[in-house]
């Protein structure tokens, strides 16, 4: 279940006078059932790299490889990558279309050459991952809420039963509940199902909670490919890309300035908690002595 | 894919073209699209073809690039040169089964052929070192004329500016609406023509809700900077005519009497 990337580089409108590079040679490797995060700032390539990794679009140059096998050799099986490595889109919610819900997350595993009743029952089982009930089934998507239609778009993805999982921005434009509920999700199907997910976004909180490892992109290069703590470190370099690590980061690194030993490199509140409580025992055990 | 089609798209170079008062342009395409129809010997055509490859030159559009647009209209070209190459009655040359062809036809149907790429990439042309909004400026003065006798020239302008600057925004999101039922396993090339044709239903109805839904903000955000038609607008750059203008016009003058004394040729 990897998706190993070699040397991929994409030129959009390549040979006219508005030739632009969006991804520079990257190459990575993912591990099986990790959690990556991709970050990057706007325009930093994010989204056409990801849809290099399923076959949407064929890389300029370089090569990708699906549990080893070449995606682009002759005779490789494009639909059954597409099951394998879901994709969903930005805002998916405006890939909508069939007259009630049921029916569009069943379009999915339909294309993958399942019968009728199985594909009813991949979207019955998606459509409950994704917390929607089945009072909704026969409703039109386009009389759901935002971040309904969101999560039934997700679900559609979800119904092909994919082994990697690619989000893009699952939760921009959606109000904080959403989308908490929206992550929560992922995670929780991460955790269940133990699927390989990546996930783009814009905000290293998001990322710095359920990721394993963040891949940061800047101007279609691939600058970091790390555990969220390493990369965090790199708070300065980050913030010239126009990112930022997550807030609490920042407070850290501020009480380290004052002279406190804390780690500055946590990336989540929680985390953050515990190093303060350590910190105040350590000062207590001390102060008891 | 979809991304190839060129007609209607701006090509940013910076040549004297680009430069050139889209007054000029559009009257100029009008009259070569015109003068193509005032030849009809093959001196003419060889010409107009010179003069063609001639202003492409200097608008520093790559040919390769021009060229792409015409893949578009393949099948237009196709249909129209198959007609005339069969149905043209006259002297038979020879015949695929039931299918005659005839030597006034394989004329017709050459010089249609002709015509048509001339027209196709004149026009192209014109979009492709105009803007959007360069374009409506030019046919707005051009026709303004026209509000004497009450047509709305402006109302018209920028319906037809916002008609245009809507192609490549839709175009985007045909090509990104078909990556996404595509990751759900789509599939828009195989099949018979019943079966791509129910195919396209999930493009097209989340297409058209997009367009509907831009249409609606754009009216609302057009409303909100109070616009009210044109009656008292003025211009940020009015047009106005240089010396370059007045070249460009003398030579697609020169060009149109080298076209019709072709005519006896
Ligand atoms: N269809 C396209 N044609 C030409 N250039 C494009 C196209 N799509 C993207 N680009 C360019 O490629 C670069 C990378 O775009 P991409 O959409 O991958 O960025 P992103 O990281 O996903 O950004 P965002 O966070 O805004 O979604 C940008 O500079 C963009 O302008
Ligand atoms: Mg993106």
């Amino acid at each position: 279940m990897s998706i190993k990337a070699e040397g991929l580089t994409y030129i959009y409108q390549a040979g006219t006078a508005m030739e632009s590079y969006a991804v520079r040679d990257i190459s990575f490797e993912t591990k099986d059932g990790e959690f990556i995060g991709l970050i990057g700032h706007t325009g930093s390539g994010k989204s056409t790299l990801i849809q290099q990794l399923n076959g949407l679009i064929k890389p300029t140059s370089g090569k990708i490889y699906y549990n080893g096998e070449d995606i682009h050799s002759e005779g490789y099986d494009m639909k059954r990558l597409r099951q394998r490595v879901g994709l969903v889109f930005q805002y998916p919610e405006y890939q909508l279309f069939e007259t009630d819900v049921l029916t569009d997350v069943k379009f999915g595993p339909k294309n993958m050459g399942m019968s009728d009743i199985e594909a009813e029952e991949a979207a019955k089982r998606a459509l409950k991952l994704v917390g929607i009930g089945e009072d909704f089934y026969k409703r039109s998507p386009f009389e759901l809420s935002g971040g309904q239609k969101r999560r039934a778009a997700i679900a559609g993805v979800l119904a092909m039963d994919p082994e990697v999982l690619i989000l893009d921005e699952p939760a921009a434009g959606l109000d904080p509940l959403g989308k908490t509920e929206i992550l929560e999700t992922i995670a929780r199907l991460h955790r269940e199902r133990n699927n390989t997910i990546i996930m783009v976004s814009h905000s290293m909180e998001d990322v710095a909670e359920y990721a394993d490892r963040i891949m940061v992109l800047d101007d279609g290069k691939l600058v970091y490919f790390d555990s969220p703590k390493e990369v965090f470190r790199h708070y300065e370099e980050l913030e010239k890309m126009g990112l930022s690590a997550p807030q609490i980061t920042y407070l850290m690194g501020d009480l380290k300035k004052r002279g406190l030993q804390v780690d500055d490199s946590v990336g989540t509140v929680a985390e953050a908690c515990r190093e303060i409580l350590r910190l105040w025992k350590e000062k207590e055990e001390k102060s008891a002595e | 894919m979809i991304r190839d089609i060129t007609i209607g798209q701006y090509y940013p170079t910076d040549s004297v073209i680009h430069r050139l008062d889209p007054r000029v342009k559009l009257a100029s395409t009008m009259l070569f699209l015109i003068s193509l129809f005032l030849t009809e010997s093959i001196v003419g055509y060889v010409f107009a073809g010179a003069a063609l490859l001639a202003v492409i030159r200097i608008s520093r559009i790559p040919f390769k690039y021009i060229v792409r647009g015409l893949k578009a209209v393949v099948i237009l070209l196709f249909i129209s040169v198959s007609f005339n190459l069969f149905l043209t009655p006259g002297e038979e040359i020879f015949r695929l089964g039931f299918l005659k062809v005839t030597r006034e036809g394989l004329r017709t149907a050459l010089y249609m052929a002709v015509r048509l790429i001339y027209l196709i990439i004149g026009s192209s042309l014109m979009t492709l070192t105009t803007t959007p909004n360069q374009l409506t400026d030019g046919l707005e003065k051009s026709l303004g004329f026209l509000n004497k006798v009450h047509v709305p020239v402006h109302e018209i302008a920028m319906m037809m500016s916002i008609a245009l600057r809507f192609i490549p925004i839709l175009i985007e999101e045909t090509d990104k609406i078909m990556k996404a039922q595509m990751a759900r396993g789509a599939d828009f090339d195989t099949g018979n023509l019943m079966q791509r044709a129910r195919a396209m239903v999930p493009i097209l109805v989340p297409l058209f809700i997009s367009a509907f839904r831009r249409a609606a903000d754009l009216a609302q955000a057009m409303e909100a900077r109070c616009y009210h038609g044109g009656a008292g607008r003025t211009k940020l750059k009015p047009l106005r005519y240089e010396r370059r203008d007045y070249i460009a016009y003398l030579l697609v003058a020169l060009y149109l009497v080298v076209m019709v004394v072709t005519r006896w040729l």
